[in-house]
């Protein structure tokens, strides 16, 4: 399993990539991708839409379940990773690089000091 | 064998019908008197073939199937039961396949005699004082009742938001509930796989609208503490709904209407022996307590001097539901079973539901683990969580079940065990066939420790082997196109 | 010593037995969980019969009815009579098919998977359409369910409906709404189609659908394209209801870019049955591939590579997404979109047109011949697939043409009034190819003689 240092983390296995001042891209964390088993379909937001950290703005399916996925941070969800649409198993292949899910304009940087670092994130991992 | 699509047997010019010249008279070259803006421009590609084509290719494709009349089929909660011939036969006289839903009433009384009676039936067997023959289905009923208990409550000058359910229940309910703008929320089970009495207490308050409740519950369990249950949700004038589709354990034993019901759904398909079709059509019987008739759909079914008829005139009605008054032929079916099988047959069919369940759970008990109760209803639901260690999934033990003719028991639901096996062997099947089903599935579980790749690769037997689900699902074929044959 | 029907095979002797296993004396050991007060003494209904006593006793009750083998009917407004091949019943009679139940276990499911597919490809052939579901409960079902779907995808609260569309559809629509939260608008009609001035009053950037059928109820073809274009201007989805067999020869919802179609496939193969079972279809643009109600069935590969079926895109439905689902709707109406599978490989390609064609040329001949007799005019001047409305004049009351007419074994057509009040004695007829010129004449010369 793999947790990469330049990452922040959340509870709820979403992955953080901070872009320049006030952007970050988001994904799930390969954890999160191993349990969920093959995706087949990513519901993304809407683009512009204003999302609220720790609220379900993205719907991950596989052939028999669907799990939301939290907005970690505050802010506008700017662009979303259309290749998705036609490969959604870019998430189980590479979910830290091509299987991102968005882009989020933050509305509060300081938010992300709220989240977990790749050391804590793989102890919480670890303790499932 | 597989069957090619019947697409791929067609053959420009071939044909399998026949219909009468056209003896009005038509003007000549006018094919249509239509003005061409409401003419179809592409003709829609139809197969083109023979009759001895159509009837090779249905004959075989039901070839593949397994069904009740071919294989036993204890798919829990689903009461795969015999579909008795006679049945068939009754339903399709002409007087009832040919009758149109807009003749006078005049010319129907004896459809509108059996509709009539078999309301007065479901009554007596539910100890409900009205039914509403009009769902198509047990979730439609379920829709309509929960709209039924949003009216009362409207009627009774408040509104009322939350419909609680258990963890156990159908997924239809929170799906029919969310229909009707309620908010859901959900009771946890005890450790006895039961509605949890003190957590109901803690949950319950004047902006809860009904308790959904399935009972016997999914996992086999007859609510004991039912009465307490309908006393707690009517302190708070709160409406009792029952999903009936464990109804094959209550026939003739105990009366929904009796445990402080007010509202429940019966499947027709599952209870009262209609068939499944494949997955339809079904019947949904809604039946009410007293105080919620005037909020059934329109119209109603009365008899007044020794005739009957439809009533429309209901103010408080939550509307219309269903075109015309419902899914007739399943209810002729319906009625057949009840009235042949009579009062004194009622009563042996939940016992012998109750009877094989029980002895097929015993079979089985010393073999695979049976999470909760000491005994069951008609159904009972084991785990197979145990077997993880060798690898074993429950989806492989489903399949296996196929290589050895059964179809396999619902699985993974109710939600709340693990790895859920859920066997229902219905009211129908004979001792025997129970005790092959208990060996296949023993010697199953056997070869999970002497040799877990035989299931992980099951089925072998089948028509096809195990489906790419999800390339299925990433990328959609949902029809034949002629550009790609 | 009589015997009545049982279906419980397990004698007194195999109980006996099967209760010492479980470890119990009897029955109601095994009841112990129900409170004693609960458990009943008698239920009081009839006594049972056996198989011969129990076809006298349908036998007698379907004599009751007048069926139309017997009376020739003319009635139509959502049931129609037409010709079912007998391929049709004696396949759907097969057990493997009807007794069966959801494919949930695709390996021993593939007849009525690909049963499904093959249905689902017909229906978008028919229909031009992107995508069709496994069935729905009934036309009227699937019209509220398109309503539901654009609401949600729009994000939008009003909801047009034609006064045109078939009343009770409109009511179960109404019903289906009526906790959702949304505004449901009737656009009014000019001489029995819907008006576009009408239309163009009451829709705008609020709107989230707007709902059409056509044939319309009085059997009136709608001006679609004029309506599509407006509704596509106002950013609304354009639903259409329309009858499944008229689509041979009629325009089908694909070709005048309807986002979603729906209707009834009763009359592809399956009896009236007094109003039901019938079943609904819902067919969508690929766009709402995974807004839509409803199963699908779809291809995928086996282990070893081949070709097989399976439901697919399951995520939307009830027993995944819980509350979240697209619909409540679990199974379908499987057997009679079987049914119609089968109907429509019979027909086929060239059959279609045909059945089409006679059912337009054996009308308008009885619309013809009945508005030569005095008395008796078109109600409205539209064109029209099988049915259409006259109106009679005052001094024949409808009812009285309609008792007279089944005397003399005819059942004649539907009283407007009924479902629409302001419309006076005016009767709407539908003649299906199962009419032939002899019924047609006859019932001219029985209203003419009665007027």
């Amino acid at each position: 399993m793999d947790f990469p240092e330049d990452l922040l983390y959340t509870k709820t296995h979403e992955w953080v990539k901070k872009e320049g001042d006030n952007k970050v891209r988001v994904g799930i964390t390969s954890y999160a991708q191993s349990e969920l088993g093959d995706v087949v379909y990513i519901e993304l937001p809407d683009l512009d839409r204003i999302v609220k950290a720790g609220t379900a703005c993205t719907v991950v399916e596989s052939v028999k379940a669907a799990f939301d996925i939290y907005a970690p941070v505050s802010g506008k969800v700017i662009e979303t990773n259309n290749d998705l649409e036609n490969n959604p198993q870019l998430v189980n292949e590479n979910p830290y690089g091509k299987g991102w899910f968005s882009i989020i304009e933050m509305e509060d940087p300081q938010e992300l000091t709220k989240l977990l670092s790749n050391k804590d994130y793989e102890k919480l991992c670890q303790s499932k | 064998m597989l069957e090619k699509l019947i697409f791929e047997k067609s053959s420009p010019g071939r044909t399998a019908y026949s219909l009468p010249e056209c003896d009005v008279p038509v003007e000549a070259n006018d094919t249509t008197p239509l003005p061409e803006r409401f003419l179809r421009k592409n003709t829609a590609e139809l197969p083109e073939v023979a009759e001895i084509d159509v009837v090779r290719h249905f004959t075989r494709l039901s070839q593949l199937n397994f069904s009740v009349d071919t294989n036993f089929y204890p798919l829990g909660s689903c009461t795969m039961k015999y579909n008795p011939k006679i049945n068939e036969d009754v339903s399709s006289y002409e007087g009832f396949v040919n009758l149109h839903p807009y003749q006078n009433q005049e010319q129907c009384q004896g459809i509108l005699q059996i509709l009539y009676e078999f309301e007065r039936t479901l009554i007596g067997i539910c100890g409900m004082d009205a039914f509403s023959l009009q769902p198509a289905a047990g979730a439609h009923g379920e829709f309509i009742g929960m709209l039924i208990s949003r009216a009362y409550n409207v009627k009774e000058g408040r509104r009322r938001n939350k419909i609680i359910i258990p963890d156990s229940a159908h997924g239809t309910n929170p799906a029919s509930a969310s229909m009707c703008g309620f908010d859901i929320v959900e009771i946890k089970s005890n450790s006895q796989g039961l509605v949890d009495i003190e957590a109901l207490k803690r949950i319950i308050d004047n902006d809860v609208s009904a308790l959904m409740l399935t009972n016997p519950n999914t996992l086999g369990l007859f609510e004991k503490d039912i009465l307490k249950i309908a006393e707690i949700v009517h302190d708070v004038d709160a409406l009792l709904y029952l999903d009936g589709a464990n109804m094959d354990a209550m026939l003739g034993i105990a009366r929904p209407g009796d445990m402080g019901i007010d509202m429940l759904h019966l499947n027709l398909h599952k209870t009262f022996s209609t068939p499944h079709g494949g997955g339809g059509p079904g019947a949904g019987p809604l039946g009410v307590v007293k105080k919620l008739i005037p909020f059934l759909p329109a119209p109603i079914i009365i008899k007044k001097d020794n005739s009957y008829g439809w009533q429309y005139d209901f103010p408080d009605s939550i509307g219309r539901v269903k075109p015309f008054y419902g899914n007739i032929g399943v209810i002729i079916r319906a009625y057949a079973y009840l009235v042949s099988v009579g009062s004194e047959g009622l009563g042996k069919i939940s016992e012998s539901a109750l009877v094989n369940a029980n002895y097929l759970r015993k079979r089985l008990s010393d073999y695979i683990e049976i999470p909760y109760g000491e005994r069951c209803m008609h159904e009972f639901v084991a785990s197979t969580r145990k077997l993880k260690a060798n690898g074993i999934t429950t989806l492989d033990i489903a399949k296996r079940l196929l290589d050895y003719g059964f179809h396999s028991p619902t699985i993974y639901f109710p939600l709340i065990v693990e790895d859920a096996l859920m066997i229902e062997p219905t009211d129908t099947e004979t001792r025997e066939t129970l005790d092959e089903f208990a060996d296949a599935l023993i010697k199953i579980l056997k070869e999970a420790k002497t040799n877990p790749e035989i299931l992980k690769k099951a089925p072998h037997n089948t028509p096809v082997s195990r489906l790419d689900e999800v390339q299925a699902a990433r990328k959609p074929d949902l029809r034949w196109r002629k550009e790609l044959s | 010593m009589p015997v009545k029907i049982n279906y419980t095979p397990n004698t007194e002797s195999d109980i006996k037995l099967m209760l010492k296993e479980i470890g119990v004396n009897s029955i109601e050991d095994l009841l112990v969980d129900i409170p004693e007060g609960l458990l009943c003494k008698q239920i009081n209904i009839p006594t049972g019969m056996s198989e011969m006593e129990l076809k006298h006793s349908l036998k007698s009750l379907s004599d009751k009815n007048a069926n139309l083998n017997k009376y020739t009917s003319y009635l139509g407004a959502g049931a129609y009579e037409h010709f079912v091949p007998s391929v049709v019943d004696h396949l759907s009679s097969r057990g493997e098919f009807y007794t069966c139940y959801t494919p949930y276990q695709p390996e021993v499911s593939q007849g009525t998977l690909q049963g499904i597919y093959e249905f689902q490809s017909m229906m978008c052939e028919l229909l031009a359409m992107d995508i069709v579901n496994a069935s729905m409960y009934d036309g009227a079902s699937a019209l509220a369910e398109a309503a539901v779907l654009a609401i949600r995808h729009k994000r939008k609260k009003n909801v047009l409906v034609s006064k045109t569309v078939h009343p009770e559809y409109r009511g179960v629509l109404s019903t289906y709404l009526q906790e959702l939260d949304v505004k449901l608008i009737e656009i009014e009609m000019e001489d029995g189609i819907t008006s576009v001035s009408d239309l163009e009053s009451r829709i705008d950037n609020n709107t989230a659908c707007v709902l059409i059928q056509t044939p319309n109820f009085f059997g009136c073809l709608e001006e679609t394209e004029e309506l599509v274009g407006l509704t596509h201007k106002n950013e609304a989805l354009f639903v259409a209801c329309v009858n499944s067999m008229s689509l041979g020869i009629i325009k089908p919802p694909g070709e005048y870019d309807a986002d979603i179609a729906v209707g009834d496939i009763q009359a592809l193969g399956n009896y009236i049955n007094y109003g039901g079972p019938h079943a609904g279809f819902f067919a969508v643009n690929k766009e709402f591939m995974r807004k839509m109600p409803g199963r699908l069935a779809g291809a995928t590969t086996d282990t070893k590579g081949r070709r097989a079926f399976t439901l697919t895109l399951q995520t939307r439905e009830q027993h995944i997404r819980r509350a979240k689902a697209t619909s409540n709707i679990c199974t379908n109406q499987q057997l009679l979109a079987l049914r119609t599978c089968i109907y429509l490989s019979t027909l086929g390609k060239a059959g279609m047109i045909d059945i089409g064609n006679l059912n337009i040329h054996k009308s308008h001949y009885a619309m013809d011949r009945l508005c030569e007799l005095d008395g008796i005019e078109p109600l409205l001047n539209k064109p029209f697939f099988n049915e259409f409305a006259i109106k009679i004049s005052d001094n024949c009351k409808i009812e009285e043409l309609s008792r007279h007419l089944f005397e003399s074994g005819i059942i004649g057509g539907l009283d407007l009034s009924h479902f629409y009040p302001d419309i006076n004695n005016a009767m709407l007829l539908c003649v299906t190819e199962t009419r032939s010129k002899e019924d047609i004449d006859e019932l001219v010369l029985a209203v003419s003689n009665i007027i």
